[in-house]
């Protein structure tokens, strides 16, 4: 079997070999980083002024943002897979992720000239699709750039930057409606432009890296100069073998772990929602509190990664929800405060830095690289869909018991899930040493 | 292509867009400022204070007095309108006191609520304001404003509504009040109230309630901190002077795309009017008198422009527009 980190196109011609460059990071990963960071000023520029926009200039309703704010945030997770697969399946995981990126941002023109609550929908929606459609290929082709012992740390810089770009984007928002004030097409012309040279630099900068042995018959070897081999298998076979591969007990284990952790977090705008009912501070900054947590998310998203590469990424990736319960207890003790609500954004974004980008390491760890995206799609899904079955079960749970009781019943939960999970991710290793 | 070829284009086109967004933006910037510096396109009285009888409202005439509180006076709603310095979004005024929800841009862009007069507080809002209304008496005040800004989340839609004494004393979201409907408890997570008017005893209000995509009409108490609904599919609230009938706006379409009528809902007999189908409004109505409503009405060509309309409370004549140029209005009586 060739389920083996080693098996990754890593160490191939194209990359520097040695103990130093083992440890840079490729300058594919920092090209897809930049390509996120312009993408991410895109979309968090206008998802910041979109409640000004929507109410007080469309005149829309408090119900009709609701929906569209729901929306916004799901759509998503239902293309995620379908994006990964078509990436597998024609081996062109840049031309799928590139068609993602290109889709949200002409999608963004439409702001330009949406002026009811229809076309807003079907603008965020396309928006949204594309979203869904690029994650899983972007992932699998940070992987195959990078090389294997430092694959956290790639992903950490990925997500550093792509969080840059998060922080940039509201506050770039605000600033122009600050000077021009209804500058709200202002606003939206400066979101289009980012989104498409974040476009322009992904189709002309990155490389395709196929992963597939039909890339070396054809006459892309000249457009993807330092494309790696792995697998060196006849195509019947490879497609046969790609589900059962994504069948394969360790991936398994890490979906039903990802659904299990899943399911305890609750959504950070509850949390925010319990440090805005406690601090002063909180409830006066309520609208940046998530502007806080994507700065440490960056802040910590490479040393986590690097970490993660010696200290083991699936160890990294169960106790990062040991930060994720430190996050919940900091928001439920009876302080209040700026330093309680400071500390609680920081755990929350060292959470989100030491599992979001590891779970994909994890997920290409139990697969070959011809099922790479499909089983990053898979894992996110799985996260997605847990999370939102949590919001909804944590909402009841909020209402019937009290916030702080709800907290500390999913604070005692993930305590539990914790050493369980532990234990599952420790089978799924050992399964692999033993194929 | 090359390396370098690539690095050439992808600099063009960086290069494009940047002058693309810059004359943009320089233009926009120039046409504001303009607008900003124009003379207001109405005719305008720069005031200190208002006095008399008038309606005060959030001046929407593009100029230099955009989004300023200005006031006519109540014989005379038509002439010529007194604006006083004061920004706000959403404006409410008594002879004592007025509230203001307004926005403080910048780079950090927070909302707050600020009231002044007689009595003086402020306090910070969770997001966008919504409505604002304070009692006859001038002794209770209370807004709305979305909880917005978190992105990332799966809170969905969400309100905060703030009943305070003009005192300074809160009585918190009111959202955590006990809510009856039908007589049995409500718990769901999604639940929201908003649209706060005021009873004259200092005690009772009304207010919707709204869980699961459905509306009710509640009445609030201060005191039992209880929620306890009187009507279904019924959204912000506005009661009579006389305090008979409650207006509000009925939601003749669905929970996505909703349509919303004004209508008149009788307490004593629980009967309802549609006063009137010619647009759908999303606001608070005002009361002009015990027979006239007043609601604002953004303008279709122009946005951020709205105009307030009237309408007879018993739908005997259709809606005509009384100021142009204008949001959020409040009758005030000395």
């Amino acid at each position: 079997m060739y389920i083996s980190l080693t098996n990754r196109p890593g160490g191939s011609e194209g990359t520097p070999k040695g103990p130093k460059a083992a440890n840079r990071v490729s300058s594919v990963v920092i090209s897809l980083g930049v390509v996120s960071m312009l993408t991410d000023i895109s979309s968090e520029s206008v998802a910041a002024i979109l409640p000004l926009y929507v109410t007080g200039v469309l005149g829309l309703s408090t119900v009709a943002y609701g929906i569209l704010d729901g929306l916004y945030q799901g759509v998503s997770a239902i293309v995620r897979i379908g994006g990964g697969w078509v990436a597998d399946l024609g081996d062109q995981p840049k031309w799928v992720a590139f068609f993602g990126y290109g889709l949200s941002a002409i999608a963004r023109i439409g702001l330009l000239f949406a002026s009811g609550f229809g076309a807003l929908t079907a603008v965020l929606t396309a928006d949204r699709l594309g979203k869904g459609i690029r994650t899983a290929p972007r992932d699998s082709l940070i992987t195959a750039a990078s090389q294997p012992q430092n694959l956290a740390a790639s992903f950490g810089m990925h997500r550093a930057l792509d969080n840059t770009g998060a922080a940039i984007g509201p506050l770039l928002a605000f600033i122009i409606l600050s000077i021009i004030p209804n500058g709200f097409s202002t606003v939206f012309m400066v979101s289009v432009t980012f989104a498409l040279v974040g476009v322009a630099v992904l189709g002309i900068i990155v490389p395709n890296r196929r992963s597939n042995t039909r890339a070396r018959s054809t006459e892309d070897i000249t457009e993807t100069e330092d494309i790696a081999e792995t697998t060196v298998e006849p195509r019947a076979a490879r497609r046969r073998n790609r589900w059962r591969e994504l069948n394969n007990p360790g991936l398994k284990r890490l979906l039903i772990v990802a659904g299990i952790l899943g399911l305890l977090t609750i959504g950070d705008g509850f949390i925010y929602l319990v440090l805005q009912s406690r601090s002063s501070f909180a409830a006066q900054f309520f609208p940046l509190l998530y502007v806080g947590t994507n700065v440490a998310f960056l802040a910590f998203a490479v040393p986590i990664g690097r970490l993660a590469d010696r200290f083991g990424r699936a160890r990294t990736f169960v106790l990062g929800h040991g930060l994720l319960l430190a996050a919940y207890v900091s928001a439920t003790l009876p302080i209040t405060g700026a330093a309680i609500t400071i500390v609680c954004l920081i755990l929350l974004g060292a959470y989100y830095a030491a599992t979001d980008g590891i779970l994909s390491v994890l997920a290409t760890q139990f697969t070959t690289s011809e099922t790479r995206a499909t089983a990053i799609a898979a894992a996110q899904t799985v996260v997605a869909i847990a999370r939102f079955i949590s919001a909804a079960g944590f909402g009841i749970l909020w209402f019937a018991i009290g916030r702080e009781w709800s907290m500390t019943v999913v604070s005692i939960g993930i305590a539990i899930a914790i050493p369980i999970v532990a234990v599952i991710l420790r089978g799924a290793r050992r399964y692999r040493a033993d194929v | 292509m090359t390396p370098r070829q690539r690095i050439l284009l992808l600099t063009a086109i960086s290069v494009v867009a940047l002058i693309v967004v810059v004359a943009f933006g320089g233009v926009a910037y120039l046409q504001s400022q303009a607008e900003r510096n124009a003379p207001s396109a109405v005719a305008v009285t720069p005031v200190t204070s208002f006095a008399g009888a008038r309606i005060e409202f959030r001046n929407t005439a593009f100029g230099a007095d955009f989004g300023r509180v200005a006031s006519v006076s109540l014989d005379d709603p038509a002439g010529e309108r007194s604006v006083s310095r004061q920004v706000c979004d959403r404006v409410y005024s008594t002879s004592k006191l007025t509230m203001c929800l307004k926005t403080d841009a910048g780079i950090v862009t927070t909302w707050s609520a600020l009231q002044t007069g007689s009595q003086e507080q402020n306090w910070s809002l969770p997001g966008v304001p919504s409505r604002t209304r304070i009692s006859a008496d001038s002794q209770l005040v209370a807004e709305t404003s979305f909880v917005t800004g978190v992105s990332y989340a799966a809170v969905g839609f969400a309100t905060e509504t703030i009943i305070a004494t003009a005192a300074g004393e809160s009585y918190g979201n009111i959202e955590r009040f006990t809510l009856l409907v039908d007589g049995v408890q409500m718990t769901a997570a999604d639940r929201n109230i908003w649209g706060v008017t005021f009873t004259d005893d200092d005690r009772h209000f009304y207010a919707t309630a709204a869980t699961g995509g459905s509306t009710w009409l509640v009445r609030g108490d201060l005191v039992d901190r209880t929620l306890t609904s009187v009507h279904d599919d019924v959204e912000c609230p506005s009661l009579s002077p006389d305090g008979t009938r409650i207006a509000f706006k009925k939601n003749g379409g669905s929970f996505s795309a909703p349509d919303w009528h004004i209508a008149v809902l009788d307490l004593q007999t629980m009967s309802e009017t549609v006063v009137s189908d010619k647009h759908s409004v999303d606001d608070q109505v005002e009361w002009l008198d015990d027979s006239t409503l007043l609601y604002g009405l953004p303008r279709a060509d122009v946005v951020g422009d709205s105009d307030i309309w009237s309408v007879p409370a018993d739908g005997s004549a259709p809606p005509t527009v009384l100021i142009q140029h204008a949001w959020s209005p409040s009758v005030v009586r000395p």
